[in-house]
């Protein structure tokens, strides 16, 4: 058993990036988001002699996370959402080069600058690549300050596994909010001996190198089949999602993150009134918990799905349900958050009313 | 006096015929060949057996592809 | 060795003695045969960062950072561990490395569009922290890999593939010297200017480079070695041209020598 705090959401993050023997964090400030380079600089070195460096941008900072992570250590960076536009380039490299490495995107309103209340803008982004090439990360979507702190271990888990960079995809109001939250204890900092990383060619061997660059199209799609093929294994074996009433729903509310926290409310509401809701919230937004949607549409009636974007993780539903089920949607932009009543009567507009 | 003997061994099919062992050559001692190697470049060669080791062919080598040893004999002390 | 080889070097067996040998290449470079033109600095540069690294025994210690560029493909030649880092983000990318392994020896290697353009923030800034690098710049004044657009350390009146009618300073910007501009930095330890156009030139660059590694050695700062180099393909010069090219209009705008080094105590 851990300690139990009341934490803010991006001070946990910070804490647990810390307790995981993290190495190295690079990052830049950006609203709202700071607090954690607030906290490490204010805690980390001191604790565990992690290095803590504000860069003099993101584009430097996921550089850095580059470099680091390219030496076998264990980093992380955090930014939001413009931040995290500028960061997509460093983002392919680090895929292709295969490092890994966990970065959190607080996600505020967008487009543009936007606004800095929390948003779901980014989840084409961070889910269908952002960069350039066919590369994915790892997207883990937290719906709790006690998910911001356990997505980093198993962000930094999923990393060294595959090799592969891991984002955790959550919004400011995740970031900015105060709740209880139990942290694992101190974890030491490991030295790696990865027989990839640069850490100074040995002795008797050929040196390292690692590179994102193969100029014969025989070799790049030779590394595009490892990228597929370790993709394809992470939908099978990583998929996490949390499932509600499952057993007796003849609808579905679906969402992630702060979204889907209101659905559960809205959900409540709804099974008050009698209508049989159940929930299905992905945890991982790649992989995306396809099979699980694809279960239960034959035999339900119909999935609101609720979002604070336009409707992006609605085409992934879709795609799951391939037909078999009504999909409606509803959200709200640019830094707005649904309320439970207003995710319910939508529900009833679509649903029950049968408009 | 002091006898010194120079030798280069010039990589020739790695050769890129740039010129620049020539121009940096004290002795004159290196040329252009009038034939082209594998890559198909007229490579750089001896002309004259004259070299003295002082090795700025190889140093301004972009190939690297110079070897360069230098035999010093001094001449033997002589009675006053 | 070849048959082309065997017959064209007879070997003198009295000299070609290994007591007598002074020059041949470092075994830090791989057998790679550099991609580089004919003539080109960049093979010349990677061979004395080679040597040095060779004679001062610190290869397992040595970790480069490659760039976007001609010299994108460093890492097959130098016989280091390396990371070839995004267009402009090798000081980053160093920065790093050196942050998590401070006692390794990190050095970037860098052309003028990756430095001086796109990458310009990066290398102020690494600069203006002071981070432990050894940053090696080469400044040709042109673009090679994409075949010879306008550098910004193209000069003044220079005819490129983007500057088609001369280098005009009034809309096309004036010639960056990087060197003279970092060198103010406090966090800036060491900053030369050498060339590669003369075996005299060579020698001094060789020295400018071991300095600079030294320096790495001890953490002592940032450093700059900045090589004027040539470019013969896309100046379309022949090698020899071109390097006068060097030392006619070249490096009258970028005079040679050191422009920071340490105060003796």
């Amino acid at each position: 058993m851990g300690d139990v705090k009341f934490m803010k959401g991006n001070e946990a993050l910070s804490e647990a990036m810390i307790r995981a023997g993290c190495d190295a964090y690079f990052g830049y400030p950006i609203t709202p988001q700071s607090e954690v380079l607030e906290y490490l600089a204010r805690e980390a070195t001191k604790r565990t002699g992690m290095v803590v460096l504000q860069a003099e941008s993101e584009v430097s900072a996921i550089n850095m996370i580059y470099g680091a992570a390219g030496c076998g250590k264990r980093v992380m960076t955090t930014s939001s959402s413009p931040g995290i536009s500028l960061m997509q380039e460093g983002l392919s490299y680090i895929a292709s080069a295969e490092l890994p490495c966990l970065v959190a995107n607080i996600n505020r309103g967008g487009p543009g600058l936007g606004t800095i209340q929390p948003a779901q803008g980014d989840y084409f982004q961070s889910v269908k690549g952002g960069g350039h090439g066919d590369y994915h990360l790892v997207v883990l979507a937290p719906c709790s300050v006690q998910e911001m702190v356990d997505y980093v271990k198993l962000g930094f888990e999923l990393a060294d596994k595959y090799r592969t960079p891991v984002m955790i995809l959550a919004d400011g109001a995740i970031g900015q909010m105060m709740e209880k939250v139990e942290l694992f204890p101190q974890m030491e900092r490991v030295v790696t001996d990865y027989p990839w990383a640069t850490t100074g060619r040995p002795a008797g061997k050929d040196r390292r190198y690692i590179t994102s660059l193969h100029i014969q199209p025989e070799k790049m799609e030779e590394i595009n089949h490892t990228l597929q093929a370790k993709y394809k294994v992470m939908q099978e074996t990583e998929v996490r999602y949390q499932a509600l009433h499952l057993d007796d729903a003849e609808y579905l509310m679906t969402g992630f993150g702060l979204a889907a926290r209101i659905c559960i409310k809205a959900m409540e509401l709804g099974r008050a009134k009698g209508y049989k809701i159940g929930m299905i919230r992905p945890q991982t937004l790649f992989p995306f918990p396809t099979k699980i949607y694809a279960e239960v549409a034959p035999r339900i009636k119909g999935i609101l799905d609720v979002e604070m974007n336009a409707g992006q993780m609605i085409e992934d539903v879709r795609l799951s349900v391939e037909g078999k089920t009504r999909v409606e949607f509803f959200g709200r932009m640019g830094g707005m958050i649904p309320s439970p009543d207003e995710i319910l009567e939508n529900f009833e507009k679509y649903f029950i009313k049968g408009s | 006096m002091a006898k010194v003997q120079g030798e280069v061994i010039i990589d020739l099919e790695k050769c890129k015929g740039c010129e620049l062992c020539i121009i940096a050559c004290p002795e004159e001692t290196l040329a252009i060949a009038n034939i082209i190697n594998k890559k198909g470049y007229r490579y750089a060669i001896k002309a004259q057996d004259n070299c003295t080791g002082c090795a700025n062919c190889a140093l301004v080598c972009p190939d690297a592809v110079i070897t360069v040893y230098r035999k010093v004999e001094k001449a033997p002390k002589q009675a006053v | 060795m070849s048959e082309l080889n065997e017959i064209m070097n007879p070997i003198k067996e009295n000299i070609c003695l290994p007591e007598f040998l002074v020059y041949e290449r470092p075994d830090t470079l791989t057998e790679q045969e550099f991609h580089y033109c004919p003539g080109c600095g960049h093979s010349t540069v990677h061979k004395l960062l080679m040597e040095v690294v060779s004679e001062m025994g610190i290869v397992g210690d040595t970790i480069g950072v490659a760039p976007v560029g001609c010299s994108v493909f460093a890492y097959h030649y130098l016989g280091v561990d390396m990371q070839q880092a995004a267009h402009g983000r090798a000081c980053a990318v160093a920065t790093g490395i050196k942050r998590v392994m401070p006692e390794k020896i990190v050095f970037t290697y860098q052309g003028d569009g990756d430095l001086a353009a796109i990458g310009t923030a990066e290398t102020v800034h690494a600069a203006n922290r002071g981070e432990n690098l050894l940053v090696i710049f080469i400044n040709n004044g042109i673009y090679g890999m994409t075949s010879g657009q306008m550098a910004p350390t193209s000069l003044e009146g220079m005819v490129t593939t983007t500057s088609p009618y001369g280098r005009d300073v009034l809309t096309q910007g004036y010639p960056l010297k990087i060197s003279e501009l970092l060198a103010h930095l406090p966090g800036v330890y060491y900053v030369t200017r050498q060339a590669v156009n003369t075996a005299g030139n060579v020698r001094k660059t060789k020295k400018a480079l071991q300095r600079g590694l030294e320096y790495q050695k001890k953490n002592l700062g940032f450093c700059l070695v900045e090589v004027v180099s040539n470019c013969p393909s896309n100046l379309k010069m022949t090698p020899l041209e071109s390097n006068e090219f060097v030392a006619n209009q070249m490096i009258p705008f970028y005079p040679l020598g050191d422009i920071k080094v340490p105060e003796v105590k």
